[in-house]
């Protein structure tokens, strides 16, 4: 991802993570919570959480919402098939819409998949959803004329799971 | 997990839910710091918070991990499930702790999932486990470049 090399977390950092991973204990004062979980001196919690922050391990601390709770519930992949040589023009493009939430390269898998660029748009009803990507489909088409020679939006039509990330330690 | 219908929401829940998106301070008494951006008591933020929880309004509150910078990896990962199998093979793919989220959508490939591990080996070993449990290929797309956003959910 980039050229940094891997912070190796030790068996305390993992320790506090694994205590984390359920989530934050919802108290008045949750670090001394998770202390006090852990046996732990407050202290050391403060200074292994700021630590594994700076070096962004953790993204941050923070609530994971339902996007349907939240009346998100037009949760659309758009997937591109763009010439390798724009792709990466393309993406950072893309990338600074406002509705979306993730841009990514990834790689083809011919003939059953032609796609290399993912675009994530959120909205609360389907047809905004395919109105932003229309709209970005043809502003793409105008400034990177020929680039884009497919694109189709893959509607999420259940949450099959949800637990964000568990680490297998 | 299921789908489910928008909350019923008001204004101080709209403002705490926008505001829990963002990093929780590292101080004795984070939810203070954001009661009081908000004027209103600690205990109110609590619980809320609480409820969002046990409702799944928030499906959870804690650190995100980035797998990657402790040398591990996430990958989007797809399968095509026949539709007589569609709930046997959820319930199969979901047991793997690597799978961190799973979603239908409308496609051949029907099945669309996450998958984290924090050695980068156990991106692969995953799919080929999650192959020989279901008897179905798994098509692996990791990223080869991200093109960086940050969106934030308005409630």
């Amino acid at each position: 991802m980039n050229g940094e090399a891997p912070f190796v977390p030790d068996e305390r950092d993992r320790a506090l993570m694994l205590a984390t991973q359920e989530g934050l204990p919802l108290a008045v004062r949750p670090y001394h919570a998770l202390a006090e979980r852990l046996g732990w001196a407050p202290e050391e919690v403060f200074a292994r959480l700021a630590r594994l922050h700076a070096v962004g391990v953790i993204r941050r601390i923070a609530a994971a919402p339902n996007h349907y709770a939240l009346g998100y519930v037009a949760n659309g992949m758009s997937v591109w098939d763009v010439d390798d040589e724009y792709v990466d023009d393309l993406g950072r493009w893309l990338a600074e819409q406002g509705e979306v939430s993730h841009c990514y390269r990834r790689p083809r898998a011919p003939p059953l998949w032609r796609y290399n660029l993912f675009a994530m748009f959120h909205a609360r009803e389907r047809v905004e959803v395919e109105r932003a990507v229309a709209s970005v489909a043809a502003l793409l088409a105008a400034r990177f004329p020929g680039a884009v020679r497919a694109h189709e939006v893959l509607f999420s039509s259940r949450i099959l799971k949800k637990t964000g990330v568990r680490l297998d330690f | 997990m299921r789908e489910r219908r928008p909350a019923t929401l008001d204004d101080l829940d709209r403002q705490l839910l926008w505001a829990l998106q963002d990093d929780l301070p590292l101080c004795e008494r984070p939810f203070a710091v954001l009661a009081t951006g908000l004027g209103v008591s600690e205990e109110e933020v609590l619980q809320r918070l609480r409820r969002y929880l046990a409702e799944g309004i928030v499906t959870r509150f804690g650190p995100f991990f980035q797998v990657e910078r402790m040398g591990g990896a996430f990958c989007l990962a797809a399968m095509a499930v026949p539709e007589e199998r569609f709930d046997e093979v959820t319930v199969a793919v979901g047991a793997f702790p690597q799978v961190a989220h799973n979603y239908r959508r409308e496609h051949a490939l029907n099945m669309w999932f996450v998958l984290a591990a924090t050695r980068p080996e156990g991106i692969v070993e995953t799919a080929r486990a999650i192959e020989n449990a279901v008897s179905l290929p798994v098509w692996l797309f990791p990223k080869e470049r991200e093109y960086f956003v940050r969106l934030r959910l308005r409630p």
